[in-house]
């Protein structure tokens, strides 16, 4: 931790936490992009991530990122289990030296005082065999809670990652679970909750919980979907040989959203799994060998 | 003279690599200062979570002077010979050797005088080799540096005798500098020695020390447990861990809703341990889990620690939470369900071996036949062994796979030994036709079968679980075999050794005796072919009256394995390797009776008696070699001719023979009824008539009938004693 911390006021509410990150991560020179518009599970298979980790050009970005994990649904009935719940995420790269300090600074900027709270890095590697990504990292306690992950990327798409990037995943709604002293989701402040129209997480995102639920495990089409994940497979495919590689990476995101239905259905052996994980790995592979042949 | 301290400071180690790279870096740096010639004599490491230290005293300021001779070719070579020879001498020309003679003529010498270097020079050069070369078990790159270290690596500061040595690799920065406690003392400072970098991290909220870090955090842990009735859980592995997680630990007491406290006891102090590197908490009166933890902070908060308590329990609650949830799940059926069956059939146990489930049926069909041995009940024996694995597909033993057994054992005793009933209902007949005596004994052996897990890990007591424990290492051991997986060096990734000496416990310490036949490892290997889903089907097995190559091969090879457990378990008794030997060399193959026989001979050894007799044994035995050897020996026929008493002549020939005459036949029938120690009694009367003979009677008498007789006295004499022990093995 520097001098330069700036202890920021104490957050209200989830967006509050959200603004605090954003503007602290724009000081620090990110581009603050918008969460992309393709389903996928975690912040980091966003393409301003995965694929710009790839190549020697250097970047900077942070971004919210909607996760889907249509397994993971619990008809909005379960204090913090959610369908679809919010990814705070932030790359640097090349990572700087100070890159710890620019993390723990940005936990002073969202109220978080480290010589209150006990913050420590607990060994922990990720690894993506999807995208045929690894890192090595921690996650991050506070008083023992899990509130970020932290990993220095190696490989992505089984490419040497060079220069390395930092990436940082804030998980919103436990980040704000536990700094709020809140213990169901749904009860979270979304908004102030002096404004004129306080709104809580449960007013803009409970219904998404149940009817998501609905569709996930009781409605949806496993027929019409495995069609689908057939028809996206072949996109991402004829579009990686016409080297068009942003639109193949959307058509692979797609096609990992749809085996994730096909899985939450019920309808996938484990012998298809498998099979799935793995046509889905490569094209994530053949995406991010393109992508990194068109930055050099 | 001067002192080497070095600091790799880094952003965090993972805990459990940090003991080790204290040992990679202290044994990199001898070697490194050895091959410059220079002997560092202790060699002080530390490590914590950001920094990785060496401190060497009384190094020289300068490496030795080398002077060496290094031989070449021979004159007149050809060129390359010579070329090669200056290069590897690091000569100009050919100019610069000698010319040396010796008795094989004339050849060149290259005298390589090599100045001392400045130690400071010689770090400067060797230190960035270690850095790089560095074994972290896991490593990786930061930034656009090509380093390979454990996490990025911020600071190397390297000061020999006062002075700073910078260290450059890879664009690392290099200043005798450090910075304290992450939060706490953040600024860096400079280093001129070990004693003020120790004073100054110190004032900086470092503890360099592990050991002082441990000893603080079971010191206060201790205290703040004392202080209110209740006593620290002692968990030395956790200690450890948590010595690495942090660099000034200052450990507070927590507590819990009691309402969990009706989860399984070891559930909660896995929970606190894996998830939360928590210390779990006890009544020090009742020892029952009390509703507290003790957790270490990393640093003295502001506000004493009252915030951090209170989030370390609620993220406590929400871990026991989800186990409660899992322990809830696992009671709402019978341990077995024909759900967590179809679940152990998918389970692959090996490959080549099938699933758990198979393995599930091969052990039942085993450990009934071991019934007659063990003198277990064989229904129980079979209810048991179809439970055994039931519990490695609950959600409970998922999560902490350390529970396998205790979760089976639980969910069965609650499902079957119902607490008694109102109106003075009995237990009897609650388990599935199964009496109360019969419902403990299934529940142990669920518990127990996988047991002992270790040299120090205890042995099985009830006997249905001693014939599961058994039946389940016996069907692992001969599986591994048939499919030749076997131990290789260092490498047992099945626990095959654990399983054998294992076994060779259950057996000796329960006094079983079970004949490893080859009828048994037939038997084994049958069931192998019965339940086995994959290759093994294909070994063709003939009937067991005529065991086919496999069961012979199997046989033979477990054995030599469970024979190799036995000798290392008795020589950690102290048993002596030889006596051992001697006693496996008969090819017993009853572990109880091999162990009674080393036991009976070692103490036969050590008094007088047997000490004399087994010198006697060795002069008889060396003539009879010798005659053998000069083709003198007695043959086939005539070993198998009594000793002609109407030849025997001398007084004292005559009294060995009478002395053999009672003692073998008392020394076989002592045999017969083991009582070795009687048999070593019996055989200790020959002691003095040995003697005797060979001081009063020629062996190699002229008259070849003689001779022949005494031979063969001396050979019943080495039979006698061979029915104890092979005393040829006997060293010493």
């Amino acid at each position: 931790m520097t001098a330069s911390a700036k202890q920021g006021s104490a957050p209200r509410c989830f967006q509050d936490v959200i603004l605090a990150l954003q503007t602290y991560w724009a000081e620090q020179g990110c581009a603050i992009v918008q969460p992309y518009d393709i389903e996928v599970g975690a912040g980091t298979l966003s393409p301003m991530t995965t694929l710009r980790a790839l190549g020697p050009k250097p970047w900077r970005a942070a971004y919210v990122q909607p996760s889907r994990r249509p397994k993971d649904g619990r008809y909005g009935e379960n204090p913090n289990r959610l369908h679809q719940h919010h990814q705070f995420q932030v790359i640097l790269k090349p990572n700087p030296p100070d890159m710890q300090e620019l993390y723990l600074n940005s936990l002073v900027a969202v109220g978080i005082d480290p010589l209150v709270h006990d913050i420590r890095f607990v060994e922990d590697d990720w690894e993506n065999p999807t995208v045929g990504a690894w890192g090595l990292g921690w996650e991050v306690w506070c008083d023992g809670m899990e509130i970020s992950q932290y990993t220095y990327f190696q490989q992505v798409g089984g490419l040497d990652a060079r220069p390395v990037s930092g990436e940082l995943t804030y998980g919103l709604e436990r980040f704000c679970l536990y700094v709020f002293n809140i213990e169901r989701v749904y009860d979270l402040p979304y908004n102030d909750p002096q404004s004129p129209y306080p709104l809580t997480y449960g007013d803009v995102f409970l219904k998404n919980e149940q009817q998501q639920s609905r569709f996930n495990f009781e409605l949806s089409d496993a027929d019409q979907i495995q069609r689908w994940f057939e028809d996206a497979e072949t996109q991402a495919a004829r579009l990686l040989q016409a080297a068009c590689v942003l639109p193949a990476y959307d058509y692979t995101l797609k096609a990992s959203h749809l085996f994730n239905l096909l899985d939450a259905r019920g309808v996938v052996s484990p012998t298809e799994r498998q099979s799935f994980i793995a046509r889905v790995r490569d094209l994530a592979k053949g995406c991010a060998q393109a992508w990194e042949a068109g930055e050099r | 003279m001067p002192e080497l301290l070095i600091e790799l400071l880094s952003e965090e180690i993972p805990a459990r690599m940090q003991k080790r790279a204290e040992d990679d870096l202290a044994r990199a740096l001898k070697d490194k200062l050895a091959a410059a010639g220079i002997e560092a004599k202790a060699i002080k490491t530390f490590s914590g979570p950001r920094r990785l230290v060496a401190v060497i005293d009384d190094l020289p300021a300068r490496t030795p002077d080398v002077s060496e001779e290094r031989k070449g070719p021979r004159v007149g070579s050809p060129e390359k010979a010579i070329e090669g020879f200056l290069r590897g001498a690091g000569l100009a020309s050919i100019d610069q050797a000698q010319i040396v003679e010796d008795k094989k003529g004339a050849f060149y010498v290259a005298r390589i005088d090599r100045k001392g270097a400045a130690t400071a020079d010689l770090l400067r050069d060797v230190l960035p080799d270690i850095i790089r070369a560095f074994p972290w078990p896991k490593s990786m790159r930061s930034g656009e540096s090509n380093l390979l270290w454990v996490r990025p690596l911020q600071n190397i500061a390297c000061v020999f005798d006062g002075v700073e040595v910078v260290i450059d690799v890879d664009g690392v920065p290099s200043r005798a500098q450090s910075r304290g406690h992450r939060f706490h003392a953040p600024d860096w400072f400079a280093i001129q020695n070990f004693a003020d970098y120790a004073k100054k991290l110190e004032a900086a909220h470092v503890m360099l020390d592990r050991e002082a870090r441990k000893a603080v955090i079971a010191e206060r842990a201790n205290a703040l447990c004392a202080a209110k009735g209740l006593a620290l859980v002692e968990d030395a592995g956790l200690l450890e861990e948590v010595a690495g997680l942090v660099e000034w630990p200052v450990p507070l007491l927590g507590d819990m809703d009691a309402a969990f406290l009706d989860l399984p006891a070891d559930v909660i102090r896995l929970t606190m341990r894996t998830h939360q590197r928590y210390f779990a908490v006890r009544d020090a009166k009742t020892g029952a889990l009390a509703p507290h933890f003790v957790t270490v902070a990393n640093i003295e908060a502001k506000d004493g620690g009252a915030v951090i308590a209170k989030g370390n329990r609620r993220v406590l609650s929400a871990r026991l939470n989800d186990a409660r949830f899992f322990w809830e799940q696992d009671r709402k059926t019978p341990l077995f369900t024909d759900e967590r069956k179809a679940k152990l059939q998918r389970i692959v146990f090996h490959q080549k071996l099938g699933s758990v489930w198979d393995k599930v049926e091969r052990v039942k069909a085993l450990a009934l036949e071991l019934c007659d041995v063990t003198g277990a009940n064989r229904d129980w024996v079979a209810q048991a062994a179809d439970l055994c694995k039931m519990d490695l597909v609950t959600e409970t033993v998922q999560e902490f796979p350390e529970l396998q057994g205790q979760i089976g054992r639980q969910l069965y005793l609650e499902q079957f030994a119902v607490l008694p009933r109102e109106g003075g209902g009995d237990r009897e007949a609650t388990g599935g036709g199964v009496s109360s005596a019969g419902v403990e004994s299934i529940a142990a052996a669920i518990e127990d079968h996988y047991r002992p897990l270790g040299p120090n890990d205890r042995v099985p007591t009830d006997k249905v679980a001693i014939t599961l424990a058994l039946a389940d290492k016996l069907d692992t051991l001969v599986g591994f075999w048939v499919i030749d997986e076997k131990p290789t060096g260092s490498s047992d990734p099945f626990g095959l050794r654990r399983a054998a000496l294992g076994f060779v416990r259950i057996v000796l310490e329960r006094h079983l005796r079970l004949p490893l036949e080859i009828e048994l490892f037939a038997r084994a290997v049958n069931t192998m072919q019965t339940y086995a889903k994959y290759e093994v089907r294909e070994i063709p097995l003939g009937r067991i009256s005529d065991p086919e190559p496999v069961v012979r091969r199997t046989h033979a090879t477990v054995l030599a394995f469970l024979a190799d457990r036995l000798k290392v378990q008795l020589r950690d008794q102290g048993k002596r390797h030889d006596l051992v030997d001697a006693v496996f060399a008969l090819g017993d193959d009853d572990l109880v009776r091999i162990v009674a026989r080393v036991e009976a001979l070692d103490a036969f050894l050590k008094n007088e008696d047997g000490a004399n007799l087994l010198a006697g044994y060795r002069r008889a035995a060396n003539i009879l070699a010798a005659e053998d050897k000069k083709g003198k020996g007695l043959t086939d026929a005539e070993n198998a001719a009594p000793v002609d008493s109407t030849l025997l002549q001398e007084p004292a020939e005559k009294a060995l023979a009478a002395a053999l005459h009672t003692a073998t036949p008392a020394a076989r029938a002592a045999v017969g009824k083991e009582d070795f120690a009687a048999a070593m009694k019996a055989l200790s009367a020959l002691r003095a008539p040995v003697d005797a003979f060979f001081d009063a009677v020629l062996v190699n008498a002229p008259e070849p009938a003689l001779r022949r007789n005494r031979l063969k006295l001396l050979l019943d004499m080495r039979d006698a004693l061979h029915a104890v022990a092979d005393f040829s093995k006997i060293e010493g």
